[in-house]
């Protein structure tokens, strides 16, 4: 039980960290669109390998989360449209030319996200590693080592990640490759929701990127201050949402995506100069 | 000879093929409070977004101190129209002021005590510094504006590009800017500002750029602001900006 709690617990502060950006920058929802359009991956790396098991449909999956997030930055950066449309198009876009795929020649197969991605965290320990002789869960240390990454990025890429997504003419003017930054972000998003998504199962993924800095969002006023809000929220709702599941002996990934609702609407409520002051604003 | 802070040489700029400025060539000389003035429609924040490089032009140049690299605009503080950034975004007035600091800062550094007392007396000229720890979002459109000024003079640059800086903003926070402007000026600075209100024109400035896609004229306000010349950059289209 410790290991299913390691691992979500991993899996939280590695997709909420980024997700804080996410939320700032309007794009929480490209995790959604991540969730249906590595189907396209798994099933033209199914064409390749012809196995059902192989370790290239990850792989596949992995790669088209890229194409996803370069092709929705490519369409909004092109000045056409806003981000949410230009995520709406090339979600639906993939998914379906990955269904038409399924239908058209896989049709006998039982094809889908779910057969390559296990998405239960009960499961996770089940699939081991050993490193240095000892045995651990092979997505607690794939997400681990995520989460190392993606805490560098941010220390090494703080102040041009804020700038940027404050003021990103101001950015681009001072000298700060803000193209840049946004592409190495979405890269990292792909990487972890792709990996998350094998451990604890999409749903769960979303809510982790979402919930967490959404909540510390309401509260705080310096980014600083909403990046360790964030960490210490997740943390929270994967413990409570753990224990929730456990002791009611009911889905984990459902308790702790319900839980991170909850601890956001209790912020919500409790936060009582900015709800009093809306409600004042309006009355 | 004046020397020239920024130059533009056959600029022609379009959005999805349809031209906005056409073939604008003028010089901003050092040291000079340099109005942009025109119609709406007539290129205004075009121009100074190509100048900053964050527009590409279809056709000519621009020159910031003779140079055309990306890296002049170091020399650059740009004060973006307020509507430009997300106000709701968790950082306080200071955070906002220190980032004038960024440009000076390589990849990896971050700000340091120095770097934060020159944000902290940025503050203190645009009468900003009781305001220092306030979420951005608490503060009214002059304030912004002091702020977004205040970056500016954190950023210790030799020109000054601001677009539109005293739209919808306060009187006394119109005086201030006006007031830090003559100062800076008398440091040697440059200004380069999209302006709307024609009347205070000659009040502000001392140099004029009357724009409407194409360079109607330019020159010293007292020699070039005359109401044939404003007449000519706004008939075109008939709708007359006369803001009080």
């Amino acid at each position: 039980m410790i290991e299913v709690f390691l691992v979500l617990l991993v899996t939280a502060l590695s997709a909420s960290l980024l997700g804080v950006f996410l939320v700032l920058n309007k794009q929480v929802m490209t995790t959604d669109a991540l969730s249906h359009t590595i189907l396209l991956g798994i099933v033209l790396a199914f064409f390749i390998t012809d196995e059902l098991r192989s370790p290239l449909l990850i792989i596949g999956a992995a790669a088209v989360g890229l194409i996803t997030v370069y092709l929705i930055e490519f369409v909004t950066r092109s000045g056409l449209m806003k981000h949410d449309a230009a995520t709406g198009i090339v979600f639906t876009g993939l998914f379906a030319a990955a269904v038409i795929l399924v239908s058209r020649y896989a049709d006998d197969v039982h094809l889908d996200i779910d057969v390559v991605l296990m998405g239960q965290v009960l499961f996770a320990p089940l699939n081991r590693i050993d490193i240095f002789g000892i045995s651990l869960p092979y997505a607690l240390v794939q997400l681990t080592i995520l989460l190392m990454i993606n805490t560098l990025f941010v220390l090494l890429f703080y102040k041009d990640l804020k700038v940027s997504s404050f003021d990103p003419v101001y950015a681009a003017a001072a000298g700060i490759s803000t193209v840049l930054i946004h592409y190495s972000l979405m890269t990292l998003v792909s990487i972890t929701a792709v990996t998350a998504f094998d451990a604890v199962g999409s749903i769960l993924v979303i809510s982790f990127f979402a919930a967490p800095a959404a909540t510390a969002y309401l509260v705080t006023k310096r980014l600083s201050h909403m990046i360790w809000l964030t960490l210490s929220t997740a943390a929270f709702n994967s413990l409570a949402g753990c224990a929730l599941g456990y002791f009611t002996d009911t889905s984990i990934a459902g308790s702790v995506a319900f839980i991170s609702l909850l601890t956001f609407f209790i912020v919500f409520i409790f936060n009582s100069t900015r709800l009093l002051s809306k409600v004042y604003k309006k009355a | 000879m004046t020397e020239i802070a920024v130059s533009v040489k056959n600029l022609t700029v379009a959005y999805n093929n349809a031209p906005v400025i056409q073939n604008l060539n003028v010089d901003i000389k050092k040291g000079s409070r340099t109005a942009i003035v025109g119609p709406n429609g007539a290129g205004k924040s075009t121009l100074i977004k190509t100048i900053m490089k964050l527009i590409k032009p279809v056709a000519g140049q621009s020159f910031i101190g003779g140079s055309e690299a990306k890296s002049a605009l170091k020399t650059v503080a740009y004060v973006p129209q307020k509507g430009e950034v997300n106000w709701d975004f968790p950082a306080t007035v200071f955070d906002v002021v220190l980032m004038g600091r960024y440009v000076h800062k390589g990849l990896f550094k971050r700000p340091n005590q120095t770097d934060k007392n020159i944000a902290l007396s940025a503050l203190d000229t645009m009468k900003m510094t009781a305001y220092k720890d306030h979420q951005i979002s608490e503060l009214s459109g002059g304030q912004r504006q002091r702020v977004f000024l205040a970056r500016a003079i954190a950023h210790n640059a030799s020109i000054y590009i601001m677009d539109e800086p005293l739209q919808g903003i306060d009187i006394t926070t119109e005086a201030l800017i006006i007031k830090t402007m003559k100062q800076l000026q008398s440091e040697g600075k440059t200004f380069l500002v999209v302006h709307h209100n024609l009347t205070t024109v000659p009040e502000y400035f001392n140099d004029v750029i009357l724009l409407n896609k194409e360079i109607i004229t330019s020159g010293p306000v007292a020699d070039v602001w005359t109401e044939g010349n404003i007449n000519a950059a706004y008939q075109e289209k008939g709708d007359k900006e006369w803001t009080s």
